[in-house]
């Protein structure tokens, strides 16, 4: 076995205090550690100043502070085949989208796990709150202690044999724990904010980025009776579960969204505590089990259906073609076509799905939802 | 690990010659040449030396150099000054595609200023053909600057023969001689320029100090205010060390340059002798009959430039690519694309290695094994 002196390990580093300390802990630990800034966005503010810019400068400065080489890598083409056309495709199609999902799975365990395995690295590393646990020869994907940040939600699609060259050195600590370190070495990233939002669009209003890639088309918002309660400003800038930003008001409210009908062109509300808002079951497409599929047909573990969300306990039915059905123990809010449904079994993250469809008892002949074709 | 160094077109170590004649410029001639005491003087004959120095070592007069920062400064001092000059006579200008950037972006903040600049295609060696800066003259061009030699392919500009297109026509011509003068004589009136910029930092000198030549009765705007330093033509207190530093460092280019040529002429040919043995599949960018010695531009097919750089790098090897961007990613030269054309292969899969005085055959093996090994192993498969 190489010792860590010899073990090169490459670390995607985004110029924020999770990949920095990254860094540093695996630094300490005697790894040859390389840092790496991946570029997955091109995009220049009003004066022509590339907004990557600050981060790798960031990436550059914690790298100096721990003698470690940093380079970038472009993975603009990567990006914008794989993930964003995949997120505009997904909004076409009245589903909300995880890009976050679709960035882990393509760009930094594929793309940058490929371009960091060509420059002799052994694994990469990155700031997931995530952990690996290698027992005997067998890889498997373990919730971040952390409860309240754990990204296994977004990391539901990697492989073992990904996982087999992954470390995720924060995976055991809390995030005070991690601003602690930074702030003890006195890292430049230690006190910078936490990103928040999806990486490309950033600050920006969200609905002003979209209209600039999907034509919005306006049209009415009825309650689940028939009802008109006013216009929307296009289907895709809404999701199940939303209530503000609807423009609504009047007797019975609050509203909230409850589904989205593409070929009418309608967006549907109901009032809250609605059983339209509850759904009992879905359907899902695109699993990923990470050790492999299950041998039973029907087994009961627990889910979540969006981050951070705490675990429900579901049964799981595996049908043919990567398709599941998901029963609900309780009845689940909001549940968003497009979104990931995550598996758990104890601390193990089992793989994931795409949600397709959602299921309910009631409403469901009088309501076209979304993805129910 | 040793890491070689074979970036000498981006800068260069000081030589030590050098630094041993600024060290006492630091502590000891410490005065404002512009003071009129006796710590002035002493820094005014100082810097009064190295002008005659360095006016001599290129033909001009001590009073037509004007010092700069370096040669970011001198070009942009010699298009604005040029420019805004003469903006009642003409206000067309005429440069290249593949100029540096300190040219190509002066030139565009002149376009936005209300001139009108033609940037001049070249053809597949990077050369600049004279007819076609005839072709472009106009009753009002102001100004005509080409590079004496590319800073990327190495490819010579016939400068001397736009210098006699242009002689008499009132029309400046100005050249941007950074990456030329360690290796190539230099004489402002046989090149027939009015203006040439040259800085230090590439010939084994400091950073951050260069100067403009500026051929007497050439009209020039100063665009930096101040102080009355250089015949108010460049405000601020001069750099007096990096003044010394700069004329030490073009004596020595001056007195090696034969030798050097003559070094890397041969470090040249091992490099390319050591990469045919080795069975890589490459070719060599711009031009081989009008080039630099210095410098050599290698495509390398199919090969991710941006994974060979880092590659390169991880096993010691310093070399580099067009540009990078300000966040890290290299992005594709705008000279290989003004020569093979923006999705050329060229474009994406070419690197610099660029030679300096302390380079050895040794090292140039070396550094072609790791280059043989790690493009093998990049390569389509």
């Amino acid at each position: 076995m190489k010792s860590k002196a010899e073990t090169r390990v490459i670390v995607g580093m985004s110029g924020g205090v999770d990949s920095s300390v990254t860094a540093l802990l695996l630094k300490e630990q005697g790894y040859d550690v390389v840092g790496i800034f991946m570029k997955n966005w091109d995009d220049t503010d009003e004066n022509g100043v590339c907004t990557a810019t600050e981060d790798y400068e960031d990436v550059a400065r914690v790298a100096g502070q721990l003698g470690i080489p940093y380079y970038a890598v472009n993975f603009e083409k990567q990006y914008w085949d794989k993930v964003f056309s995949y997120f505009l495709d997904e909004y076409k199609a009245g589903r909300t989208p995880n890009p976050d999902v679709m960035c882990n799975k393509e760009i930094k365990f594929k793309a940058f796990l490929d371009h960091a395995l060509a420059l002799g690295a052994d694994y990469v590393a990155t700031g997931h709150y995530a952990r690996v646990d290698r027992v005997n020869g067998q890889v498997k994907m373990l919730r971040g202690v952390d409860r309240g940040k754990d990204q296994t939600y977004f990391l539901n699609q990697l492989t073992k044999e990904q996982l087999s060259h992954v470390m995720f050195p924060l995976g055991g600590l809390q995030k005070s724990e991690v601003r602690d370190i930074a702030r003890k070495h006195q890292l430049a990233t230690a006190n910078k904010k936490d990103s928040t939002g999806i990486c490309f669009i950033g600050e920006r209003n969200f609905k002003e980025f979209l209209s600039h890639y999907l034509p919005a088309q306006s049209g009415d918002i009825l309650t689940i009776d028939g009802e008109y309660k006013g216009r929307h400003e296009g289907l895709m800038y809404y999701t199940n579960g939303q209530r503000q930003g609807l423009g609504i008001g009047g007797p019975g409210g609050p509203w909230f969204v409850c589904g989205k009908d593409l070929k009418e062109n309608i967006l549907y509300v109901a009032p809250d505590n609605h059983p339209v808002l509850f759904s009992d079951g879905l359907s899902a497409e695109k699993t990923n089990w990470i050790n492999g599929a299950p041998t039973e047909e029907a087994f009961k573990c627990t889910a979540k259906f969006r981050y951070r969300q705490p675990d429900q306990p579901v049964t799981v039915y595996i049908e043919e073609n990567g398709r599941l059905t998901v029963m609900f123990d309780e009845p689940q809010k909001a549940i968003t076509p497009g979104q990931a449904v995550v598996f758990y079994d104890g601390e193990v993250c089992l793989g994931g799905a795409t949600i397709a469809t959602i299921y309910q008892k009631i409403y469901h002949e009088k309501l076209d939802f979304v993805a129910a074709k | 690990m040793e890491h070689i160094y074979l970036d000498h077109a981006a800068t260069t170590p000081v030589h030590p010659k050098v630094v041993e004649a600024m060290r006492p410029i630091f502590e000891e001639v410490y005065g404002n040449p512009s003071s009129i005491h006796y710590h002035g003087r002493e820094a005014r004959k100082i810097i009064d030396d190295a002008r005659s120095d360095i006016a001599r070592m290129i033909g001009a007069n001590a009073k037509d150099i004007v010092f700069t920062s370096g040669g970011t400064e001198a070009d942009n001092m010699a298009i604005m000054g040029t420019a805004f000059a003469q903006k009642e006579k003409g206000r067309h200008i005429i440069t290249t595609k593949v100029e540096h950037h300190a040219v190509l972006n002066t030139c565009k903040f002149l376009e936005k200023q209300g001139f009108d600049v033609t940037y001049l295609d070249v053809d597949q060696t990077g050369r600049l053909a004279v007819e076609d800066v005839k072709a472009a003259l106009r009753k009002d061009t102001i100004l005509v600057t080409v590079m004496t030699a590319n800073n990327e392919v190495g490819t010579l500009q016939p400068i001397e023969e736009i210098g006699a297109l242009l002689e008499g026509t009132g029309i400046v011509f100005h050249t941007d001689a950074v990456q030329a003068f360690g290796t190539m004589a230099m004489d402002v009136d046989a090149l027939k320029v009015d203006l040439l910029s040259m800085t230090a930092h590439k010939i084994n000198g400091p950073k951050g100090i260069g100067f403009l030549y500026v051929r007497e009765a050439v009209p020039l705007l100063p665009y930096q205010h101040g102080g009355e330093q250089e015949r108010k033509r460049r405000g601020g207190t001069h750099n007096v060390p990096g003044i010394v530093g700069l004329q030490h460092a073009l004596v020595l280019a001056v007195q090696g340059r034969e030798e050097k040529v003559e070094q890397y002429h041969r470090l040249r040919q091992v490099l390319i002798d050591a990469l045919t043995d080795a069975n890589v599949q490459f070719s060599i960018n711009g031009s081989t009959e009008h080039t630099l010695a210095s410098l050599i531009n290698v495509h390398f097919p199919g090969v991710n430039v941006e994974s060979l750089l880092t590659a390169l790098d991880l096993n010691g090897v310093s070399v580099s690519s067009g540009s990078a961007c300000t966040a890290g990613s290299v992005e594709p030269s705008h000279v290989l694309t003004a020569l093979y054309g923006a999705e050329s292969e060229q474009a994406k899969s070419s690197i610099r290695i660029s030679f300096g005085l302390y380079n050895t055959e040794d090292q140039v093996l070396k550094a072609a094994e790791i280059i043989a090994k790690t493009v093998q192993r990049m390569g389509i498969a």
